[in-house]
């Protein structure tokens, strides 16, 4: 590692204290110290957040908005107060945030609740060739319910979203554009502003696949003007099992329910109900109360880090990355140079499975195989690549091993 | 990595370097497909009979090291069987990768696969080479899929 490097990572974040607060770096395996490189899958939690889930089950726990007595209201302020926390991470009024299981559920809701209601034959729901297959099965499974077609924008061969066609495939038919923000294959982030723009100029509505996103950067909704947008707690630090449905208020009003049961109702008899006020409307049952919590304190730890240094310090990770795995002889990265925290690439001649399954002899997790992504797969050409993500907590050092493991992994498959 | 050796042995980097019987079988009487389709392995598997014997077999596909090299062992060590006996040979290979026992000489070849069953997410790439022959001998020419 440079020295410049070295400077540059101590001044924004101390990751040797930081990586004190998340208990599951600390193991090794294989016996060797564990160097965790799959955080887009999921990212390791602090103790803050495992702390927050802990006490809520110790102390609070009660059924939300229910309970006349002093659990139940210190259960529902908890609840509430994480969906407040939400609400400011990413600029939005409360009553516009949905807790869901993740962005998953987030995308199925919009696809059958907005879908299922707005969509007809002559319409088409736009995504792009890089989408996650949770922004496109579900809407291969609205267009086949409602008789909508199904369009895609296509890739450049620098593995970026071709604007040029976007202009072509966004037309007057286009009731929905539906991409992700920050891909979960190359890293990018994807200009949002343009597409939103052209989606603006035919009436569409816009919805922001943000799972990548709102870890790795400040996503605010006012400022991006969309319709939608989904993101994954367990990607955050938080837990798993509670995610993130934004909706502007008045489409949120607009739509049917979701799911029906508990909770999302005003009043009901034998015949019919009336719905509660949004966002509850969308909460059938009871909902995620420990894990809204748990993202709440997740939410909590990354403001103190400070946002605008999270991405500032996977930006410096990223160009360090870039440096060392160009410089491994074999590898093909398929991360564009604009791309961060996300680095796709194969090594000559070894299939990633057997990549990853070396690596982790030498306590490294990266991932292999298609990254729920098969059209960005096909567009490149391959069945698998393997993936290294990073966040916070990674150290230089870390990406130095990842790059040793590398070249040890072509020495050891040449026998 | 060196603890890897016993999975990756010698014989297994050498047929997937190398793998035998590679390519299209011209006037093949058998074909079947088979994949696993979380990590993308594929293969077509070609086969030429004579009387009730495998008188030639050869693959086209893509995937690990370990789907390979038994993929490639596979061919050298039912050509000439009968379906009978290759079946047979399948039903032993199948307890050597899932318990590690190699229950006879014969099975030398194949003991370079015989830790896989140590690694058991890996086990379904050295068995999709058989299930795929297993299905092409029943004549359902249907696509393979172990998971
Ligand atoms: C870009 C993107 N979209 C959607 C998802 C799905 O998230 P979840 O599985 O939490 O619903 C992921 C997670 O892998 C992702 O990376």
């Amino acid at each position: 590692m440079t020295q410049a490097a070295v400077d540059a990572t101590e001044s924004l974040l101390d990751v040797e204290r930081l990586r004190a607060d998340f208990p599951a770096l600390a193991q090794t395996v294989n016996g060797r110290p564990l160097v965790y490189l799959d955080n887009a899958a999921t990212t390791q939690k602090p103790i803050s957040v495992i702390e927050a889930v802990s006490r809520f089950y110790r102390e609070d726990n009660a059924n939300v908005h229910r309970a006349i007595y002093e659990l139940g209201e210190r259960a529902t302020r908890a609840y509430e107060g994480a969906r407040g926390k939400v609400a400011d991470l990413i600029g939005a009024p409360e009553r516009s945030i949905v807790f869901t299981s993740g962005t998953t559920e987030s995308i199925n809701l919009v696809a059958y609740a907005w879908g299922r209601h707005n969509l007809g034959p002559g319409d088409e729901i736009v995504i792009t060739a890089m989408e996650h297959h949770s922004n496109l099965v579900p809407w291969q499974l609205a267009a086949r319910d409602t008789g909508a077609t199904l369009r895609h924008i296509p890739l450049t061969d620098d593995n970026l979203l071709d604007l040029e066609a976007a202009r072509t495939v966004i037309g007057e038919r286009t009731k929905m554009v539906a991409l992700v923000h920050k891909s979960n294959v190359f890293g990018v982030v994807n200009p949002v502003a343009e597409i939103t723009a052209l989606a603006r100029e035919v009436g569409a509505l816009v919805l922001l696949d943000a799972a990548q996103s709102a870890p790795h950067f400040r996503v605010d909704v006012q400022e991006l003007d969309c319709d939608f947008l989904a993101f994954s707690g367990h990607k955050m630090l938080g837990p798993t099992g509670v995610g993130v449905l934004y909706g502007k208020p008045e489409l949120l009003e607009a739509m049917e329910p979701f799911l029906g049961g508990g909770e999302m109702i005003s009043s009901v008899n034998l015949t019919e109900s009336t719905w509660n006020e949004i966002p509850w409307k969308f909460e059938a049952g009871t909902p995620k109360i420990a894990q809204a919590i748990g993202l709440g304190a997740a939410i909590d730890y990354l403001e103190e880090v400070g946002i605008d240094r999270v991405t500032a310090y996977l930006g410096q990770l990223s160009d360090h990355a870039r440096q060392v795995l160009s410089a491994v002889p074999g590898v093909t990265l398929f991360t564009p140079a604009v791309g961060s925290a996300v680095f796709l690439f194969n090594l000559e001649g070894i299939h990633p499975h057997d990549l990853a399954q070396l690596l982790d002899q030498e306590g490294i997790a990266v991932r292999a195989g298609h990254h729920c992504a098969q059209p960005a797969m096909a567009h490149l050409g391959v069945a698998a690549t393997a993936r290294a993500s990073f966040y916070i907590y990674n150290t230089f050092e870390e990406i130095d091993r990842l790059a040793e493991g590398l070249n040890q992994a072509r020495r050891f498959m040449s026998g | 990595m060196t603890e890897l050796r016993d999975l990756y042995q010698q014989l297994i980097l050498d047929h997937n370097q190398h793998p035998r019987n590679f390519g299209v079988l011209e006037g093949a009487d058998l074909m079947a497909r088979g994949n696993n389709p979380l990590c993308g392995d594929q293969l077509d598997l070609y086969v030429a009979l004579e009387d009730d014997s495998i008188k030639d077999i050869r693959f086209e596909g893509s995937g690990c090291a370990i789907f390979k090299s038994s993929t490639s062992i596979m061919t050298t060590v039912v050509k000439g069987k009968t379906r009978g006996e290759a079946l047979e040979i399948f039903e032993r290979f199948h307890r050597l990768a899932t318990t590690g026992e190699v229950d006879s000489a014969e099975m030398v070849k194949l003991a370079a696969l015989a830790s896989v069953y140590k690694y058991p997410v890996r086990v379904k790439c050295a068995l999709l080479a058989w299930r795929t022959l297993e299905t092409a001998l029943q004549e359902q020419g249907e696509i393979v899929s172990t998971e």
